[in-house]
């Protein structure tokens, strides 16, 4: 697999597994009006993904279309970020339990802004499909950022027990966002042939977006930390099997099935 | 490379209402339950949420459009987050391109009781159309 491919299965990935993430609100919505938006937002998502995988799949040239990398991959072939895979309840909470609002729309606020920040530097790809498909998800994102953002600053700013839930959730996943920043050779790669962005260089603009949200939400921000997921290498946590196995098994027991 | 978004025209600016105002809007100025975070975040009691919104009215106008009209209604915390629902609920498919939410209780209705007093008489006023009257031939075009 080229780099180039790579990378593009990385993007179309993360948005991918965050779109069933949050799919798996649809109908358990808080309320009926949050219940529709957070659907709107795995769609816009899912819709990344089919770009950006039957992109790949054209690329890589081996007959695989959108489908077949969507829901005929096991996980270790899946290169999306950690983050992005993590169980809507939150990561100290077992599977099972009830999913948290507060974990679902700081996750959004991160990889949101992350997004917002990402399409705008891949607007100018040396690969044409990739700046398009950038294009069009930048005014998404953007969205998905309003959308997180103002979550973010109710439940921040709003009553002790909701300000409590959004700075866990802050403290759970700060140390996963490290992963968007980490080089590596794929991101080496596609950076010298001006296709990608190197997630270092965003990374003041992103900090910068955040800080204002955390700022406004009352919220305290996380210290540095070490750690650094391994979801873009294949790698992943135990949370992303369940999620495949869920999201692929209609596919795979019927295979090749059209409704 | 590193542009800057314009957040602003993302996050709402800080208001001067006094700290914790981002937990619910007010109506009247008067302020509001804010909704528990309990239920929000389980998902489990979806109706006591709804009990703490204020109901709003929701206008689009389409594209071709000229005038807003009443599309339908929806609950929401505040006006700003109002409109934001209103996005996502009632312009999925391209019915709008501008929103307006008013808030329900602001709407004063006529009473459907007095339906017969109020607008019966008007039935038999054909003269107030104006297709009653002949119009002269020399007017041509009107």
């Amino acid at each position: 697999m080229t780099p180039h491919v790579d990378y593009l299965l990385r993007l179309g990935d993360s948005s991918l597994v965050l779109g069933q993430r949050l799919a798996e609100w649809c109908g358990h919505g808080p309320v009926l009006e949050e219940d529709i938006a957070m659907t709107n937002v795995s769609l816009d998502l899912l819709g990344q993904a089919r770009l950006l995988l039957t992109h790949a799949g054209t690329l890589e040239a081996a007959g695989r279309d959108e489908d077949a990398l969507a829901y005929l991959r096991d996980a270790r072939a899946f290169r999306n970020y950690t983050l992005c895979e993590l169980p809507n309840s939150g990561i100290e909470k077992g599977r099972g339990q009830a999913a948290d609002y507060a974990f679902t729309v700081m996750r959004n606020l991160l990889y949101g802004a992350w997004q917002v920040h990402l399409w705008d530097a891949l607007a100018g790809s040396a690969d044409a499909s990739l700046a398009a498909i950038a294009a069009k998800s930048a005014k998404e994102s953007a969205y998905h950022l309003s959308h997180a953002a103002d979550w973010v600053l109710r439940f921040g700013d709003g009553t002790v027990e909701s300000h409590a839930r959004a700075q866990r959730a802050l403290y759970q996943l700060w140390p996963y966002t490290n992963e968007l920043f980490a080089p590596d050779a794929i991101e080496d790669a596609v950076c010298g042939a001006a296709i990608g962005v190197r997630g270092a260089d965003l990374r003041p603009a992103w900090e910068a977006t955040i800080d204002r949200v955390l700022a406004e939400a009352t919220l305290a921000k996380p210290a540095a930390s070490g750690f650094v997921s391994t979801g873009k290498t294949g790698r992943h946590s135990e949370h992303l099997d369940f999620l495949l196995a869920e999201m692929q098994c209609l596919a795979r027991q019927h295979p090749g099935s059209h409704w | 490379m590193n542009q800057e978004p314009s957040l602003a025209a993302r996050v709402p600016a800080s208001t001067p209402e006094p700290l914790g105002a981002h937990g619910a809007g007010s109506v009247n100025s008067a302020p509001l339950p804010r909704p528990s975070p309990a239920q929000a975040g389980e998902g489990g009691n979806r109706a006591s949420p709804m009990l703490d919104w204020p109901l709003w009215e929701v206008f689009l106008r389409s594209k071709q459009g000229l005038d807003h009209r009443h599309v339908g209604s929806l609950h929401a915390a505040d006006a700003k987050q109002a409109v934001r629902m209103a996005r996502d609920v009632y312009t999925r498919r391209m019915e709008g391109v501008s929103i307006w939410v008013a808030p329900s209780q602001a709407i004063t209705a006529s009473d459907p009781g007095d339906k017969a007093e109020m607008f019966d008489p008007m039935a038999d006023k054909v003269y107030r159309h104006p297709t009653f009257y002949k119009l002269p031939k020399e007017v041509e075009h009107m």
